[in-house]
């Protein structure tokens, strides 16, 4: 895959605090409409490498580029302008403010002098629960306060809210992370969605049978290195579970003559 | 018939309605219900006084002088934050205003050096609890004497008399009395304020941050909100309305004097809490702020008018103030 018909392209991408490297020159493409997982061991650097991309961080060196154009600016505004979007686990929404605020956070739909339109707003809201993201229950209306909902109807909440705005690549970590079963599927779904309308993804989950389920590649960070890039076709669940134990124990993927490096790398 | 039918249905939507409408506005109406049954204890406690009007003009006289930095605060409360310093930076900026009204002879001039003072020391409280980073209940104990001791350096003790405020055409516009002797203007202000900040708070931009940021700081900025300068500027709001309220007191007495907002911490922060702010942040109302306000603004005449002696005033603020916050935490827990 070449930079330009990636929608997302990492080139040597390294990053240090001080003097501590964390990442490790990373060479890393998402295509369109490609949902990814990234996965590793707490400490590989994957929520480091995820806020390189959603620009909280900037790179130590190397080139980030989106849609075909090189970053320069690396702000979290700035990444959801162009269309980056990010899902935090438990950070995403504001527990005691209603749905129609949430659903606009930083991004109010108001008149020039700044006042919101708020029957807009609850409008919008509406249409997004109840069309997109098939909420039928009566208790859960626009002006419903955030912590009223579980785990699972939150990250549904904070990934519509991602999709209404256009967002062309959705970040989401750990969205399951807490959440029961059922709950957990129905975040699975909503994640489904994102490809279903054409969108790419990158998808954090501690837990492979999650990750399996819903991805299309597997990008194995260790260490601040990818150590790993599998299509799904190319690689069972079993494998994929096999390689994480092997990287953990033994440190590296070899050792048993695998298929090694995947098409990114 | 059909009209009839209409009406049942009209009236059934109607009961939903209304158990939504109460459950959305139960601290609201629970302050409602405290102002309405201290005025009723007023009421049969001293008709003579409450049936009146006199005391009500005296009340509107008096209440916008904390009135006017409550509603202010009630943007710090939400952020979670606290702002201790206010009743200084009222003092220190009305002696700027006192100091230039005397050598400029001029009721603007001294208005906008005021104001600026009160906008600057807000900046101040706001640059060390976003940008420094100090916790702001700290930072503003150390604010708050600072700004004490620059009146006190500055106006060795001695007040300012400025009794010729009163030919100024704006002393009528800010403290004038309008129907006669029957409305104060502060009062009138108050309400205007209160109705402005009232919409910046529920339908402003502005007012939308602060609700996040008081509630989620850290998905507040995810969501690309500007927290520093979101806290800046409610300290920036709350210095401003503090030295406005200055104006007020300064025109209303025509005297400065330098002990100024002493004594006025509490019973502002008092009215913010009875209104239903939440200390924790991301939850509060101007109207609860304004009827707090009213509540604490009547409480100390209204316990001697009904035959209390003084030494109940701060026995029943101390009721008042822990029963509403017991009821709030009750009410917002079962919510929960």
């Amino acid at each position: 895959m070449t930079a330009t018909d990636s929608l997302l392209s990492l080139r040597r991408v390294s990053k240090g605090f001080g003097k501590i490297k964390v990442l490790h020159d990373i060479d890393l493409d998402i295509g369109p409409n490609e949902i990814v997982a990234l996965v590793g061991d707490n400490g590989a650097g994957k929520s480091t490498l995820i806020k390189v991309i959603t620009g909280v961080h900037s790179p130590s060196s190397g080139e980030v580029w989106f849609k075909g154009a090189r970053r320069q600016e690396h702000s979290v505004k700035r990444s959801r302008e162009i269309g980056i979007e990010t899902v935090y686990q438990e950070r995403a929404l504001a527990d005691q403010q209603a749905l129609w605020r949430n659903m606009f956070a930083g991004r109010e739909l108001t008149n020039r002098f700044g006042f919101i339109d708020v029957a807009q707003q609850k409008a919008e809201t509406e249409r997004l629960l109840r069309r997109h993201m098939g909420f039928t229950s009566k208790a859960i209306t626009v002006d419903s306060e955030v912590r009223g909902l579980s785990g699972g109807e939150k990250q549904g909440v904070a990934i519509g809210r991602a999709l209404y705005f256009d967002a062309d690549l959705i970040i989401l970590d750990e969205p399951t992370m807490g959440l029961s079963l059922k709950e957990t599927s129905k975040v699975l779904d909503f994640v489904k969605d994102i490809r279903r309308q054409g969108k790419s993804a990158i998808f954090i989950d501690h837990n492979i049978f999650h990750v399996y389920d819903v991805s299309d590649r597997f990008v194995i960070l260790d260490r601040g290195r990818i150590a790993g890039d599998f299509r799904k076709q190319d690689l069972s669940q079993d494998e994929l579970v096999h390689k994480m134990l092997l990287l953990a124990t033994t440190g590296s993927l070899e050792g048993e003559g695998s298929s090694a490096e995947g098409p990114g790398a | 018939m059909t009209s009839e039918t209409k009406d049942a249905v009209g009236e059934a939507g109607g009961g939903r309605d209304w158990a939504a409408l109460a459950s959305a506005y139960k601290i609201q109406i629970a302050i409602t219900l405290i102002l309405a049954g201290l005025y009723l204890l007023f009421l049969t406690g001293n008709p003579e006084v409450f049936l009146r009007y006199d005391i009500y003009r005296s009340f509107m006289s008096t209440m916008p002088f904390f009135g006017i930095m409550a509603l202010a605060m009630t943007f710090v409360v939400t952020l979670g934050e606290m702002d201790l310093s206010f009743p200084s930076v009222m003092g220190f900026s009305t002696w700027v205003f006192g100091t230039v009204y005397v050598s400029s002879e001029s009721f603007l001039l001294a208005l906008a050096a005021c104001l600026l003072v009160g906008v600057i020391a807000g900046l101040g409280n706001g640059i060390l609890v976003a940008k420094v980073g100090i916790p702001s209940i700290v930072a503003t104990i150390g604010t708050m004497f600072l700004w004490r001791g620059m009146v006190n350096i500055a106006a060795e003790g001695k007040g300012i008399a400025l009794v010729s405020l009163r030919e100024s055409p704006l002393h009528e516009v800010f403290v004038g009395r309008l129907f006669g002797d029957a409305l104060p203007m502060q009062f009138v202000w108050m309400v205007v304020i209160a109705l402005a900040l009232g919409l910046l708070y529920r339908r402003h931009r502005f007012g939308s941050h602060v609700l996040f940021v008081g509630d989620n700081a850290a998905s507040a900025a995810m969501m690309g909100i500007k927290v520093d300068r979101i806290k800046i500027a409610c300290f920036m709001l709350v210095g401003g309305f503090a030295a406005l309220a200055g104006v007020f007191l300064t025109s209303e007495v025509t005297y400065f004097w330098p002990s100024q907002g002493d004594g006025m911490l509490l019973t502002t922060l008092a009215a913010v809490f009875i209104g239903g702010t939440s200390v924790f942040g991301g939850k509060g109302t101007m109207y609860g702020t304004f009827v707090g306000v009213l509540i604490i603004g009547s409480l100390e005449a209204g316990i001697v008018a009904i035959g209390l002696t003084g030494f109940y005033v701060q026995f029943l603020y101390g009721l008042l103030i822990t029963a509403s916050v017991t009821v709030y935490a009750l009410l917002l827990r079962r919510q929960g």
